[in-house]
């Protein structure tokens, strides 16, 4: 066995007599590829933050080559040659690809004077290291996130690195993205460069761990071979209870008459092309395909937001159009963005204002002034449908978690009593126990018989809550499947096929 | 070459040299040495002050105290140097103006950088506190007259021509200041790590702390600077009218900030240029002065400089909009 390079002994710590951490220990291993999971709030960020030297520690000791800290300073992290890549890669938008690869080497080096060659010769030389070409010119904010993400490792690389720890790496990266990002993982490991990946995607830990290690509730429950683990094993040990999915039954009884929704070579330039399909009530069509291939444009022209200029929207069999969000409300339906925390919440407000905004009007008593108790009982009902755990309605919604902050943006819609549902990456940065609960939820309001439209490239969640599922690509509709009808790693290939 | 055609320098030398031709065809006048020499001359205080507010402004900052800063010191130099009558060299008012300014600077970085305030809500106090500081306790006398160094300083010309009616005109040396400020602020952003460490924190502030960049030394720098020269813009300016008036100067900030957003720095910060700055300082100088040339009223000449700053900067926006369409473009097709 390869030497420890990294040594966490009996870390605790509190915030506000809230147990964070309690009592961690664990190793790194140089060479190791070290897997932490957990769901959101498990401690996984603090531990993080502690090894960086962020916080400090309430008791115990980190161990580094032998050297031991009881707390640690940024600067002690970075020498001991600890790289941590964060979710937003600290990243200069307004820089080159070379200026911000050689800054942190500038600064650590405490240079007074810059040379645009010499940052281009290390940030080349960096890049090499990890076999990756790009234009070394190119603004870092006009580049994908996947080649942000390359930039972040050779910046850390940089800097001696002997671990990078990754903090939800692949959040954002397509399928081929995540291939090629763990290529680079393996070639570090052959280096003698250690990863800690973490990550609350488990097919992504399952594929690259050496080792892996399960957070729950600030205390580790298990650390074992990565050999020892199967995706069950470890929702298991997540959220301490067995979750199970079955596909959603929609059969084909209500297919005749009326489609809920019809769509005939609907078109917008630029976005997407020729989409037509049928939505029936209590169906739930998946929309898939990859990052720009017109799925959330399809979603964004269906609510009105950038409205579709050719082709024909029908809804109950009469013609509509849909020019804007209010078109869209008025014909029933509702719609979910895909990034709830800019686009779908006020997060400042209370809970249960967030619920009731888009039915206000409907709250007011005979002089036109909100109704409070009408108010209250709309608001009770929902927060106990949707099962959304909160002390009370009236905190504000950035208290709740990811899961259940979803579960507003749904219950918002819901109140407003919509035909149709469009989903946009309805569990995107929600954890495992809520994501299965939210898809109970969505199953359940299209068995009442709601249409639902989930526009997501998450697999797993697609075959678990749709009945049918259309592949896109380029802006077109390229094929369809029958959930019931397709596994995992086909569905898979398909997409990332073209 | 391709990539310089889009860039908002291209745009603004487009339009200055289509506005001066214009005026030119209009009023030959426009093309005289000495109209030309005037033109300089009127551009050795704004140029100053743009470099301070370019360098504020691409750290991601707004600073709208420096025209009060500007007047405080030079009226403040002018009361020192009279009082001592002092008569030698500009070069000594020109040292206590700058190191006034300094000082004003850093008390505006030590409310920026402690108490973390907004730039420009912090500099809009320190404006009216160091404007009002100055009429209260040090006066608010208009002073007719200038010391010595400060007269002779600004009768020196560099290059001296006599016209076609007679008079002797020339090019103010002054000029000289202006180039050696914009051979120091381009050094700065182009070659120095302070330079890059004031892109980066107007890239991204908090990428900026975490890449172990200290985010309120760097501040200190900024302000104190765009002071200094802020400083050294007010006593030319001073020298210049030959007069030491305490109600000049406040409230012509925004023709300076107009100046540099023309020249593409970016508002939101993290992008600018010395080049652009400059073009787009001679753009304002050339509307505020000659515009008169050909009988366009005063009044009117704000209209056009507002309409130019729309199109200069809205010609760039709308190309990212069409640009940013047709990457999508090709996407669907």
């Amino acid at each position: 066995m390869a030497e420890k390079f990294l040594e966490v002994k009996n870390i605790s710590k509190s915030f506000a007599g809230v147990h964070a951490l309690d009592d961690v220990s664990f190793e790194v291993r140089k060479g190791e590829i070290h897997c932490l999971v957990g769901e959101n709030g498990s401690g996984k960020s603090t531990m993080i933050k502690i090894i960086a030297g962020v916080y400090e520690p309430d008791e115990g000791e980190i161990i580094i080559s032998g050297k031991s800290y009881k707390r640690l300073h940024p600067i002690d992290t970075i020498r001991e040659g600890i790289q941590i890549i964060y979710q937003d890669f600290s990243l200069f938008p307004n820089f080159t690809v070379a200026e911000n690869i050689a800054l942190n080497k500038q600064l650590s080096e405490n240079r007074k004077f810059f040379h645009k060659k010499e940052a281009q010769q290390v940030a080349r030389a960096a890049l090499e290291s990890i076999n990756i070409k790009m234009d070394l010119d190119s603004l870092v904010g006009t580049m994908s996130v996947a080649d942000k993400q390359l930039i972040a490792i050779s910046r850390a690389l940089l800097q001696d690195a002997k671990l990078i720890i990754m903090d939800e790496p692949t959040t954002a990266l397509t399928g081929r993205e995540v291939k090629s990002l763990f290529k680079v993982i393996n070639d570090l490991k052959a280096r003698g460069i250690s990863t800690m990946f973490v990550s609350h995607k488990l097919n992504e830990v399952l594929e690259i761990a050496d080792r892996t290690m399960v957070f729950r509730n600030g205390k580790k429950i298990i650390d074992a071979d990565a050999k020892e683990f199967d995706q069950s094993k470890m929702v298991y040990y997540m959220t301490g209870r067995k979750i199970e999915s079955d596909s959603y039954d929609f059969g084909d009884q209500n297919k005749s008459g009326t489609p809920l929704l019809s769509l005939n070579n609907l078109s917008s330039t630029g976005r997407f092309k020729d989409v037509s399909f049928d939505l029936y009530k209590q169906e739930v069509i998946g929309v898939t395909g990859l990052l720009g291939s017109g799925r959330t444009e399809l979603a964004l022209a269906l609510f009105g937001i950038n409205p579709a200029d050719k082709g024909s929207i029908q809804i109950e069999g009469k013609a509509v159009k849909i020019n804007n969000p209010q078109d869209a409300l008025k014909h029933g339906i509702g719609y979910v963005p895909e990034d709830r925390l800019t686009e779908g919440l006020f997060l400042e407000h209370s809970i249960g204002n967030n619920i009731v905004v888009s039915i206000v009007n409907k709250l007011l008593s005979k002089i036109g002034l909100i109704d409070k108790n009408t108010k209250q009982k709309e608001i009770d009902t929902w927060v106990k449908d949707l099962s959304i755990k909160t002390d009370s309605a009236d905190n504000p919604a950035k208290s709740l978690s990811g899961g259940n902050q979803q579960r507003v943006v749904l219950a918002k819609w819901l109140a407003s009593n919509p035909r149709m549902l469009i989903l946009n990456g309805p569990t995107v940065g929600v954890d495992i126990g809520s994501k299965s609960e939210l898809h109970e939820i969505i199953k359940r309001l299209a068995g009442e018989g709601l249409g639902v439209l989930v526009m997501s490239d998450d697999i797993p969640e697609l075959l678990h809550i749709c009945n049918r599922i259309l592949l896109m690509r380029g802006g077109k509709i390229v094929d369809e499947f029958q959930a019931s009808q397709i596994t995992e790693n086909e569905l898979a290939e398909k997409l990332a096929e073209g | 070459m391709k990539k310089f055609l889009r860039t908002n320098e291209f745009y603004v030398a487009v339009i200055l040299i289509l506005l001066c031709v214009f005026i030119g065809i209009k009023s030959p006048v426009f093309f005289s040495l000495q109209n030309v020499f005037d033109l300089l001359r009127s551009s050795i205080t704004m140029g100053i002050f743009a470099m301070g507010t370019l360098i504020v402004i691409i750290s991601g900052g707004f600073d709208v105290s420096f025209t009060a800063i500007a007047v405080s010191s030079m009226y403040i130099t002018i009361k020192i140097l009279f009082a001592i009558n002092y008569e030698g060299s500009f070069l000594v008012a020109l040292i206590i103006s700058a190191l006034i300014g300094l000082l004003m600077g850093l008390i505006n970085a030590s409310i920026i950088g402690f108490f973390r305030i907004p730039t420009l809500i912090a500099t809009l106090g320190t404006q009216s506190l160091f404007h009002g500081f100055l009429l209260f306790f040090i006066g608010s006398k208009y002073i007719n007259n200038v010391p010595d160094g400060m007269l002779r300083f600004s009768r020196s010309n560099l290059i001296t021509t006599v016209t076609p009616t007679g008079a002797i005109t020339g090019l103010q040396s002054g000029i000289l200041i202006l180039v050696a400020v914009v051979i120091v602020v381009y050094l700065l952003l182009r070659f120095t790590m302070i330079g890059r460490n004031i892109f980066a924190i107007g890239g991204s502030r908090e990428a900026a702390e975490r890449s172990g960049i200290n985010v309120i030394r760097t501040q200190f720098f900024i302000y104190g600077f765009v002071g200094m020269l802020a400083g050294i813009g007010g006593i030319i300016h001073g020298a210049h009218y030959k007069q030491g008036n305490p109600f000049d100067l406040v409230g012509t900030e925004l023709n300076t900030i107009a100046a540099v957003v023309l020249g593409g720095a970016l508002v939101t910060g993290g992008r600018g240029t010395v080049l652009g700055t400059l073009l787009g300082v001679a753009l304002v100088v050339v509307m505020n002065n000659s515009l008169i040339l050909i009988g366009v009223p005063s009044e009117w000449q704000k209209v056009v400089l507002g309409i130019i700053l729309i199109i200069g900067t809205g010609i760039p926006a709308y190309q990212n909009m069409q640009a940013a369409k047709r990457v999508k473009t090709n996407l669907a097709e």
